[in-house]
């Protein structure tokens, strides 16, 4: 069934704030096979201007993900989750998310189509720190495949 | 930021050194904890099979974080990544054999932009198959 055009430009709350943990990088890095110093050695994340240890390129798509969660389980916007397939994923970086931050994302329906019965939606989530600067943005577009035909 | 390669040193169609992922269901298992993406299709064959799936995949998320390892390698500083996007084409199956898939990537400077940025252009494969689509970093080089 296609979605409701009206929600497109709907935007959603923003998050409570995601507070990013050393370890949780870490385990992250390990976890795509990535040695790279930057994302688990301070005194290194320091050496190139860094703060704190700097997370890798996709390591925010399980927090702005989990905050698309409101879109994905809207009751009144009725998208079959179990249907939903990862179409695109784009990054634009203010900076690297670092430990330490505290992250909030405010996520909204930039675009739904429908095409050969299957429904697109694009969600984009504006990841701001806990001063309110802009982190990063990601931009999410779901696949809600078409029923087979019975 | 402190990238490595300075923008004057390299040309459109200058070719980044390329990578090999390997990876098995424990990679996936791992990614699944690490990510908190728990997604049946990543990990359980039968959930897979049932949805129509050939067998288990790799999550895609985990296909893109392995690709963008060809540009952070280059660049030295992840941070110079400043724009990262691909699109899922094709999944990257996982057999249960011990073995499992690789992931290869290859990557070449595509523009030089404005503000000391370039364009990379990344292609990635596994079994032959092209599994990421119009996949394109900005990189700010030094």
């Amino acid at each position: 069934m296609a979605l409701d055009q009206s929600f497109v430009g709907r935007t959603y709350p923003p998050t409570p704030a995601y507070e990013v943990g050393r370890e949780k990088i870490r385990e992250f890095a390990e976890a795509i096979g990535d040695a790279n110093p930057a994302y688990t050695d301070a005194e290194a994340a320091k050496e190139l201007g860094h703060p704190d240890v700097i997370a890798p390129p996709t390591f925010v798509f399980a927090i702005t993900f989990k905050a698309a969660g409101q879109v994905i389980e809207d009751p009144q916007l009725g998208l079959d989750y179990s249907r939903v397939v990862h179409g695109d994923q784009k990054f634009a970086y203010t900076r690297p998310v670092r430990a330490g931050d505290r992250l909030s994302v405010t996520s909204t329906i930039e675009a739904i189509k429908s095409l050969a019965g299957n429904d697109i939606l694009d969600i984009r989530g504006e990841v701001h720190d806990e001063t309110g600067e802009h982190v990063v943005t990601a931009w999410t577009k779901l696949v809600s495949r078409a029923p087979e035909e019975a | 930021m402190t990238a490595k390669i300075a923008y004057d040193e390299v040309e459109v169609g200058t070719e980044l050194p390329a990578g090999t992922f390997p990876v098995t269901r424990a990679t996936l298992v791992r990614y699944a904890g690490a990510s908190g993406d728990f997604n049946p299709i990543h990990w359980n064959e039968k959930f897979a099979v049932e949805v129509g799936l050939p067998d288990v995949i790799a999550h895609g998320m985990f296909t893109m974080a392995e690709a963008i390892r060809v540009v952070t390698d280059w660049a030295g500083d992840p941070a110079a990544v400043v724009e990262y996007g691909v699109r899922f084409t094709k999944p990257v199956v996982v057999p249960n054999d011990g073995v499992g898939a690789v992931i290869e990537v290859s990557a070449k400077v595509a523009a030089k932009l404005d503000d000391r940025q370039v364009r990379v252009d990344l292609t990635a494969t596994s079994a032959g198959q092209k599994v990421l689509g119009m996949s394109r970093a900005v990189v700010r080089l030094a």
